[in-house]
């Protein structure tokens, strides 16, 4: 018997039906080898530190996108419009806490007002505090127009607004327009800047993970797989359908706000069309990842994007010109043949190690003999 | 934006041509639109590469226009190549999303759109293209001012009307619409009644392609296409269809020339840039307004 049957056996006899373990062995093994990752990457692929910090926030997008999509049943094709709109408040939070933000947005260069870096880090700090409770505010209003669409046209309607933001904000001049805005530079060097961002994503995605681990073994996320399964039920159960899926949309905008300032500052310039609101690039790959990696599970947005990422960039790198066909194709080939993903086969598959309990096909049979 | 809308007013004949140029190209966004209807009625596949159909009916007139030969004969030629494509697609592809749930079709087609997208860019470079008729444009004096009318536009409008009217008559007579027809009602009994309904679906797909193509072709002849152009064109189909509803033809038309025109409008009153954001906008106002319609219905705890 393997340490974590023993753990099954441990939960199922001891603890409370109710109070399932927010933990399991193999969670502890997959998650201490990711933080280990996570800190000695940068040091082991000093050249790869902006690409490992993208791949962490491409882990928090799966998983932003599968707290609505895998858990909760409503594919939004539009998460990308929080990505957008963080990064669009923070750095107008950023300059508009010292300059007048149409003076500086109006200049091509960033006008001549040069950040301290004290002004720079407490810009940073506010800018992402309000880009995360503006992306939730965001979500709360969009969820009251977009909740009672169902199905396919949830998620045209999210497509749409996601498309639609990035035309709007083009062409809204005092936040720059089509031509963006620079970024404020970081007040020291090169190294230090990118090591500042990476600490940020790192961060951010573990604790996207962490906060999500936690949420679904909680009643919150019992409701809204009950959302999933059979939303009338649900309803005539007594769970407050419309309250929960606002709900899990706040959350998924609020970690992807932060995720979108940062990206922002790091990039170094934003405009609307290809860094704010790409619904036809990060806004479709944070779905392919949750599925490659297997959607309503908590491990397959994680898997799927780091797997995702990796197989992008070695296309990038040796197929350039066909890198598109060949992710489309990756689009379809695990749509239509291999749906449930590679961390949902594995749960079929090896139950036990999820610490998941399946009851021997004759048990129920047995049981109901004596 | 209020100068302009002041200028509808002062020019009258600024609003004949904006609604002439609607109509005209609502006549080829319905085409779209009834393919789309098609499909989503008889096998419920939400079809988000039809922009993308559309698109490449073009380039076949663009192609065959650039190769010395006047694009309008690219019709038939469109028609059957898009047919054979659209079956090619079903057998490999859509064939196996026809039973899984809603969101796998929307996201397998739109992985294809993706794939059609970047061939043609690869294909024939990421340039916008018009495919040249070389038929003259006429200008009519009216109402204090004067209109341009592309003679073009009136022959396309009347191709797409003659169309239209084709596969209607196919629908009604034909022994392939009526099953068509049986299969959108209920599958299961058409397949019961001896009718080989994956045939059907592969016909049905098949000829929303073709339709596809059709229009593809005069789009490229009165507008622009190029290689990325695709995603708007499924869009408005969606927004058609949305507010129309499947099965209704007379619906689809009508919705297809509100939309052509509100988009006219749009474009001029708010600034061509926001052409597209109108589009987005018009689904957007659809969706609530049935959103609307329909919580009459609804009883949940709100």
């Amino acid at each position: 018997m393997t340490a974590a049957d023993e753990r099954a056996q441990e939960v199922a006899t001891t603890a409370e039906p109710t109070s399932r373990r927010v933990f399991t062995f193999n969670d502890y093994m997959m998650f201490g080898a990711i933080v280990i990752f996570g800190i000695v990457g940068p040091f082991l692929f000093p050249n790869y530190t902006f690409q490992i910090a993208v791949l962490w926030l491409m882990v928090l997008f799966a998983q932003t996108w599968d707290v609505m999509g895998g858990q909760m049943g409503y594919n939004s094709l539009g998460n990308i419009f929080f990505f957008g709109a963080g990064m669009y408040i923070c750095t107008v939070t950023q300059i508009g806490l010292f300059t007048d933000v149409g003076n500086y947005t109006s200049s091509s260069d960033g006008g001549s007002f040069q950040f301290t870096p004290d002004q720079y880090y407490i810009g940073v700090a506010v800018g992402l505090v309000f880009a995360a409770i503006g992306s939730s505010l965001l979500a709360v209003a969009l969820g009251w127009i977009v909740f009672g669409l169902r199905g396919p046209y949830f998620a045209i309607g999210t497509l749409g607004i996601a498309l639609g933001a990035g035309e709007l904000v083009g062409a809204w001049e005092w936040v720059g327009g089509g031509g963006g805005i620079p970024i404020p530079v970081y007040p020291g060097s090169g190294d230090g800047k990118s090591f500042f961002y990476y600490t940020l994503c790192f961060g951010a995605a573990m604790a996207t993970f962490l906060f999500l681990k936690w949420l679904y073994s909680t009643r919150f996320g019992l409701a809204i797989n009950a959302i999933r399964d059979d939303e009338e039920k649900a309803e005539a159960m007594g769970i407050h359908t419309m309250r929960h899926k606002t709900a899990a949309w706040a959350i998924s905008a609020f970690f992807l706000g932060i995720s979108g300032g940062l990206f922002g500052n790091m990039t170094g310039f934003i405009e609307p069309l290809e860094v704010a609101f790409p619904a036809p690039t990060f806004g479709l790959f944070m779905v392919a990842m949750a599925l490659l990696g297997g959607k309503g599970t908590i491990w397959g947005p994680v898997v799927g994007a780091i797997l995702f990422h990796i197989v992008k960039e070695a296309t990038w790198t040796y197929f350039l010109g066909w890198q598109w066909v060949a992710l489309g194709v990756i689009i379809i080939v695990n749509i239509v043949y291999f749906q449930q993903g590679i961390v949902g086969w594995l749960q079929e598959k090896y139950p036990h190690w999820f610490g998941i309990e399946v009851e021997a096909r004759n048990a129920g049979a047995k049981r109901a003999a004596e | 934006m209020l100068d302009n809308l002041n200028l509808l007013v002062i020019a009258p004949f600024l609003n004949v041509q904006l609604l002439l140029d609607g109509l005209f190209i609502g006549a080829i966004f319905a085409l779209a639109a009834y393919g789309l209807a098609l499909v989503w009625g008889v096998m419920n596949v939400k079809n988000l590469c039809q922009g993308e159909y559309v698109i490449m009916g073009g380039y076949f007139a663009w192609y065959i226009g650039s190769k010395g030969i006047h694009p309008m004969f690219a019709m038939p030629v469109a028609i059957v190549g898009m047919f054979g494509f659209g079956w090619f697609i079903y057998k490999i592809i859509i064939s196996r999303v026809v039973e899984k749930d809603m969101f796998t079709s929307l996201l397998a087609t739109f992985g294809l759109a993706i794939v059609i997208q970047q061939g043609l860019n690869l294909a024939f470079g990421p340039e916008v293209q018009v495919a040249n008729s070389g038929y003259p444009t006429h200008t009519i004096p009216m109402l204090g001012g004067s209109i341009t009318v592309a003679e073009i536009k009136f022959y396309s409008f009347l191709i797409c009307c003659a169309l239209a009217g084709a596969v209607i008559f196919f629908m009604k007579t034909s022994r392939m619409g009526q099953a068509i027809r049986a299969t959108s009602q209920d599958a299961r009994a058409a397949k019961v009644m001896g009718i080989d309904t994956e045939q059907v679906f592969a016909f049905t797909y098949a000829l929303n392609a073709a339709i596809c193509g059709a229009a593809g072709v005069l789009i490229s002849m009165i507008w622009v296409i190029q290689p990325f152009y695709g995603i708007t064109h499924s869009i408005r189909a969606f927004v058609i269809v949305t507010a129309a509803g499947f099965g209704n033809l007379v619906g689809v038309i009508m919705a297809a020339f509100g939309l052509g025109v509100a988009e006219q409008y749009g474009g001029f009153v708010f600034g061509a840039e926001m052409q597209q954001a109108t589009v987005v906008g018009m689904l957007l106002l659809v969706l609530i307004w049935r959103q609307v319609q329909m919580s009459r219905y609804r009883q949940a705890v709100q």
